[in-house]
């Protein structure tokens, strides 16, 4: 039989691709369908919520449930604009300086010599298995113990140091020439500046990766403010959606609750339209050795 | 590159500080913890190996649901999701770029909808009255004549944590293997075929997945973690912990339940230990089918 190619990324369509779509077809119905139907139903008005039987699609869309949502907010006494203010600050904060703490860390575990270099880094691969979950209650004791509880350290110490993203972006380093690293320090730049001047230009598509990851977790984090954080004004946008959908388990709260899922949930999905070829070219560069 | 002695250090200093404070010392302070009667109010008093003795001979809620529960829905979910990951990742590799981007984004978007919306989604569609849509569904096809009540039925909760955790599986994990495939040697597959490798699936089984082991074990991690941090669906779902009859009871749950809810933190702790002791093995195994032996 003659060598007809690998069959991977063709260029063109061909009828072999027909089974692979029609292999894929349930599992794309599958994955979709719910996704749709949350979009759907976070724009239902009232009698459309209450319809027996019930419809998939909206048919007259509405944004009653987002209006509802947040005058709910303003009974409660706390805005909800408090909330907002407080995730976006919390965010910003885990975002940011998620990426700063860890593409330091990588440059230094790349291209640099030390003793305790391998140490380091098996240590923090093993660690991509970390399940937060597992230690909320002593993760609860430290918060406790360096008196951080009711603000907003709270919310962004526990989540600033991310294994997997550090592990991704000391990959995708790896692939920078250290020439490039060696003729910088020829002209006699110092190691900040090669750090700002040269790495980080050059591997942007990793900080993108960092930024995702590190956004996925804080925007939908819910434990600091169950645990941690006592006052209401200081909770987050996330605590205060799930609450809201808590206590709203009646059909009428149905809408609202789309509404509120919709809204910890998109942002995730907008980042990653915006992202999605750099998170595919780190990923490239994913592997365990 | 050369550097002074200490500057390598400065860089690593502030994440190493973060991540031994919230990482490593939380697993140190779980295992110190689980050897006391520690319960947030008194003083913690050593007890020996008494939560473990316990957990293992008094705990029949432990024995008889939470382990079978969490070791049924880990097997199924973990290995289960990362082979359809693979598969998928594999299929949709051989497509043109415009519908596999599409397509991709599909596949990864359950993964990002996060506990709440996927919470919300899912107590919709198997809300246990006639206006739940699958309930609705079945009835008007006559497959049911009475509406189930899916999420507060211990018969049935366990099943639809695992489709629901299932439809989530697909997250940074396919995204490597995806990239992993697309990153495909070319002249590889130019020898296998010299070598009778005759269809795609002969060319999966013995080029694809040993040239791309490290992305392999990369998704398989994810796979693993992903499948324990979504431990909490089942009480999400049901709206209590513990779930209706244990029946969505996992470890995490457990965790939670003594814990926060009867303060047994040195017990909770205990709990935890094994946690992470099972998603310790698990990584070992996959450590092992990747590892390139040489």
């Amino acid at each position: 039989m003659a060598y007809k190619g690998n069959n991977i990324n063709p260029q063109r369509f061909d009828r072999g691709q027909i089974k692979l779509y029609v292999i894929l077809a349930p599992l794309i119905i599958f994955m979709l369908l719910p996704i749709i139907y949350i979009f759907c139903h976070a724009f239902k008005p009232m009698d459309e919520l209450f319809a027996f039987p019930p419809r998939f699609f909206v048919q007259r869309p509405t944004l009653s449930n987002f209006a509802n949502l947040s005058k709910t907010a303003r009974n409660a006494g706390i805005p909800m604009s408090k909330y907002v203010f407080n995730s976006i600050i919390v965010t910003l904060a885990v975002v940011i300086g998620g990426v700063i703490i860890s593409t330091m860390a990588a440059f230094a575990l790349s291209k640099m010599k030390f003793k305790l270099k391998g140490a380091i880094f098996q240590m923090n691969q093993a660690a991509l298995m970390f399940v937060p979950t597992a230690v909320m209650i002593p993760r609860f004791m430290i918060i406790t113990g360096i008196h951080v509880n009711n603000t907003y350290w709270a919310h962004i110490l526990p989540l600033l140091a991310m294994p997997v993203s550090l592990f991704l972006i000391k990959q995708f380093i790896d692939g920078v020439p250290d020439a490039l690293i060696e003729a910088a320090q020829m002209d006699g730049a110092n190691t900040l500046w090669i750090y700002t001047k040269v790495v980080i230009p050059l591997i942007k598509p990793a900080i993108a990766t960092g930024v995702i990851l590190s956004f996925q977790q804080v925007w939908q984090y819910v434990e600091s403010s169950n645990y941690y954080v006592n006052t209401d004004g200081m909770k987050t946008l996330a605590f205060y959606m799930t609450s809201l959908v808590n206590v709203n388990n009646v059909v009428a709260g149905q809408g609202i609750s789309a509404a509120a899922g919709l809204i910890m949930f998109v942002p995730n999905l907008i980042l990653f339209i915006i992202l999605q070829k750099d998170v595919m070219n780190t990923m490239a560069h994913s592997g365990i050795k | 590159m050369k550097t002074k002695a200490r500057t390598p250090y400065l860089f690593l200093l502030p994440y190493l500080a973060l991540f031994l404070v919230f990482i490593i010392l939380p697993m140190l302070v779980a295992i110190g913890l689980s050897f006391t009667d520690f319960n947030t109010i008194q003083m913690p008093n050593l007890a020996g190996f008494k939560n473990y003795i316990n957990l293992i001979t008094q705990d029949s809620i432990f024995m008889q649901y939470v382990l079978p529960n969490t070791i049924t829905y880990a097997l199924i979910v973990g290995p289960g999701g990362y082979i359809l990951a693979f598969l998928v990742a594999w299929a949709l590799a051989q497509l043109t770029r415009i519908p596999r981007i599409v397509l991709t984004l599909i596949m990864y978007s359950p993964s990002i909808t996060g506990l709440l919306a996927m919470q919300v989604l899912w107590r919709i569609i198997f809300s246990g009255d006639r206006t739940g849509y699958l309930n609705s569904y079945l009835i008007k096809f006559g497959i049911i004549t009475e509406p189930i009540l899916w999420l507060t039925d211990a018969r049935y909760l366990l099943t639809i944590m695992i489709i629901v955790g299932l439809w989530s599986s697909m997250g940074s994990g396919f995204l490597a293997m995806l990239a992993g495939l697309l990153n495909a040697d070319e002249e590889l597959y130019e020898a296998g075929a010299i070598d009778g490798v005759k269809n795609r699936f002969q060319q999966m089984i013995y080029i694809t997945i040993p040239t791309m082991k490290p992305q392999m074990l990369f998704g398989a991690v994810m796979a693993i973690v992903g499948c324990f941090n979504n431990g909490m669906i089942g009480v999400q779902l049901s709206g209590s912990n513990p779930t209706p009859g244990y029946a969505g009871q996992l470890m995490v749950n457990h965790i939670d339940d003594y814990g926060f809810i009867r303060y047994e933190m040195g017990y909770a702790a205990a709990v935890s230990v094994a946690l992470l002791a099972v998603i310790f093995f698990f990584s070992i195994v996959a450590t092992k089918l990747f590892t390139e032996k040489d």
